[in-house]
Formats: C-alpha cells, structure tokens, sequence
C-alpha cells in the first residue's frame, strides 16, 4: 500500500471554496512534484478533489488570533490534507 | 543613455509596496553580461558584511558597473536611500538536472522590522527559459511573517511568477518575498548573482514624489493577488497602508478605509 498525499489551500475555510495553493507528494514514486512545477490547480475546489476519489483526513483547525497579533499575515490559514491509497510496491 | 539616476516613480514604488518586487528587464548591456558570466563562473571574493556600497566593489568590476547604471542605480537609492551597506552577496547556481527545486523560503531569518527593509539584487546575465529553473517568487507575499523555509511545504500558488526573463534583467526583491530556486531541466548551469543592501537612512521620500498623489498609486496598494485567501487578502491591504505610511511619513492615508476604521477610538472628551 503506498500513499498519494495531496494538501489544497483554500480560500475560506468552507471544504468547497477556491483552491489558492497546492501541494503534491507521491509515495509510488511514480512522480516527482517539487516547488514551483505548476502554476494551474489541480482542482478548482476543495469539494471537487473529493469528487475525483480524494479522501480528506485533515483539515486546519479555526484559531482565533492570537491578541495584539489580530492584523498579522503569515501561513495560509485554509489547509487540507488529502489522501489516496494504492496497491503496489513503492520506489 | 542618461548618466544620472533614474529615481523610481511613486507608483513604482507603490507597486513594489504592494508586489514586494520590481523588475527591471534586459537593463543591462550584453558586454556587462558576458563579463558578468565569467566572473560568476570564476567565483567572486568575499564582501565584508557591513561594507558601504560606494566602496565596496572595484570599479573594474561588473558589479560596479551594473550598479552604476542609471536605471539601477536610481532604482536602488530609491527604495534604500544613498550609502546603503551591503550586507552579503552570492553567486547562485542551479545545476544541469539537478532533480530539486528548492523549498518555498524567505531568505534570512524572521523580520517584522514595519519601517525598515532590505532589498536583495538579483540579476541574471544571461536569457532564463521556462526549462532553466528561473526564480519562483510569490507576489505580495512578503509581509507575511514565516521563518525561512517553515513554508516549503507549500509547492504552488496561484498567481506565482516563474521567472523567465532577457539576458540583463535585473529583480530588485523586498526581504521577505516567498521564493525558490526552480529545478533546471536543461543540460545548462543557470547563473544569477545575489546582492542584499541595507539601508543606512530612514526609507523616507527616497524616490520622485512628482506623482504622489496619482490615484494609481492607490490602486497599486489595493491588488489583491490570486493565492490570498478571501479574509486574509484585507489584511494584506491594512500591512501595505502602514508600510506606505512609514515610506511617506502621511500618517492620514489610507485604501478603501481598513486602518482608519479600526483606529478610530474617539476620547470621552470628545462629547464635552
């Protein structure tokens, strides 16, 4: 059994907004995704990964900020872990 | 070609606020690029950290020459006043196939300074393809506060510029810009020399005020980029109205109302 990870940053919290950022790593080794590689999404939405077989097993909690830090910008807020699970021998 | 310094516009510099970048392309001769290409392959001597600018790089070399060009020399003093010292630089290589890209980073460590900024030189001498792993950045992602690479989990964004570029081209970079060395796919080594300067005045009216008041200066500091999440893209703005503050000493402006509105704390003497 060897693991597709997928991560998928949105742009609200909602599982079915806008995917703004993406991320790949694949435990078949069959494909090597690295920074940079794309600049078009693999999928329009969080919900639409789903519907292509994506299984979800995390999701970034909702942290209220932190005080005197209200207006700080720093990691996307919106992130969502994904997962597809194969048969077979690894790299 | 102009001798003197050709000082950035306020909307250049408001693009450069917004964007935290500006790009300057095919600004440099072919005869500064051929010999900056030996230079680089060569290896370059050591700056010490601290060194003024001014002094720092002897006049037969291409790194004078590519900061006495008008439209970088101008492009520099505006955005880290005259005399800056230089911090380091560097050659960068990403090698034939190499296989890897760099994590997403911000280089150096952490810097939350609200006044202050470095700005990082980075100038390609010769033509970047798609293929050749040209520089990832991520527009208006340097007001984020991440720490080096605690981001490189992040391989993509919408909106991102993969760099590709004429021979000459050179990217003046804010601090703290989300970037990454891309993986070259080509059999070539692909060159760019790095220059980081530290500002020795206060970053204060530096650049031709004559547009101050354009209104696409504001419209420069109201971009919304494509990989900011819908919440956090107004805060974006709310950062990029106090660095413009800070840059104009106009502790009055302000896009679309976000700080004035969140600052207004009318005193109980107000009502006597």
């Amino acid at each position: 059994m060897r693991q597709q990870v997928l991560v998928l940053y949105l742009a609200t919290s909602a599982l079915d907004s806008d995917v703004v950022g993406w991320s790949r790593y694949d435990g078949t080794g069959r494909t090597r995704p690295t920074t940079g590689d794309s600049d078009e999404p693999p999928y329009p939405t969080g919900l639409a990964a789903l519907h292509d077989g994506w299984r979800l097993f995390q999701a970034s909690q909702l942290l209220p900020p932190q005080p005197r830090h209200e207006y700080d910008v720093s990691f996307l807020k919106h992130e969502f872990f994904f997962e597809k699970v194969e048969d077979g021998s690894g790299p | 070609m102009s001798t003197s310094k050709q000082l950035l516009t306020s909307v250049q510099v408001a693009r450069f606020v917004a964007q935290g970048f500006l790009r300057l392309d095919g600004v440099v001769p072919q005869e500064i690029n051929e010999r900056a290409i030996a230079a680089l392959t060569e290896g370059l001597p050591d700056v010490a950290y601290g060194t003024p600018l001014g002094g720092a790089f002897a006049r037969d070399t291409f790194v004078h020459e590519l900061l006495a060009l008008p439209v970088v020399a101008g492009a520099v003093e505006s955005l880290v006043g005259p005399e800056p010292t230089v911090d380091h630089h560097a050659v960068h290589v990403r090698e034939p196939h190499e296989g890897q890209a760099q994590p997403l980073h911000g280089d150096a460590i952490i810097d939350v300074r609200p006044d202050a900024f470095d700005i990082q030189l980075m100038y390609y001498p010769h033509e970047v393809t798609t293929e050749m792993g040209g520089t990832l950045s991520v527009p208006g992602s340097h007001l984020r506060r991440i720490n080096e690479t605690d981001v490189g989990r992040v391989q993509n964004l919408r909106g991102q510029t993969r760099l590709t570029c004429p021979a000459g081209t050179v990217v003046l970079v804010h601090h703290g810009i989300w970037h990454s060395g891309r993986r070259n796919d080509t059999a070539g080594r692909r060159y760019m020399y790095k220059l980081r300067l530290n500002p020795t005045v206060p970053q204060v009216r530096l650049w031709d005020l004559s547009d101050l008041h354009d209104p696409a200066v504001t419209a420069e500091l109201n971009t919304y980029f494509p990989w900011y999440e819908q919440a956090t893209a107004r805060l974006e703005i709310y950062n990029r109205v106090l660095l413009w503050r800070a840059l104009t000493g106009d502790d009055s402006f302000d896009v679309e109302y976000w700080v004035t509105r969140v600052s207004n704390r009318p005193a109980l003497r107000s009502h006597a």
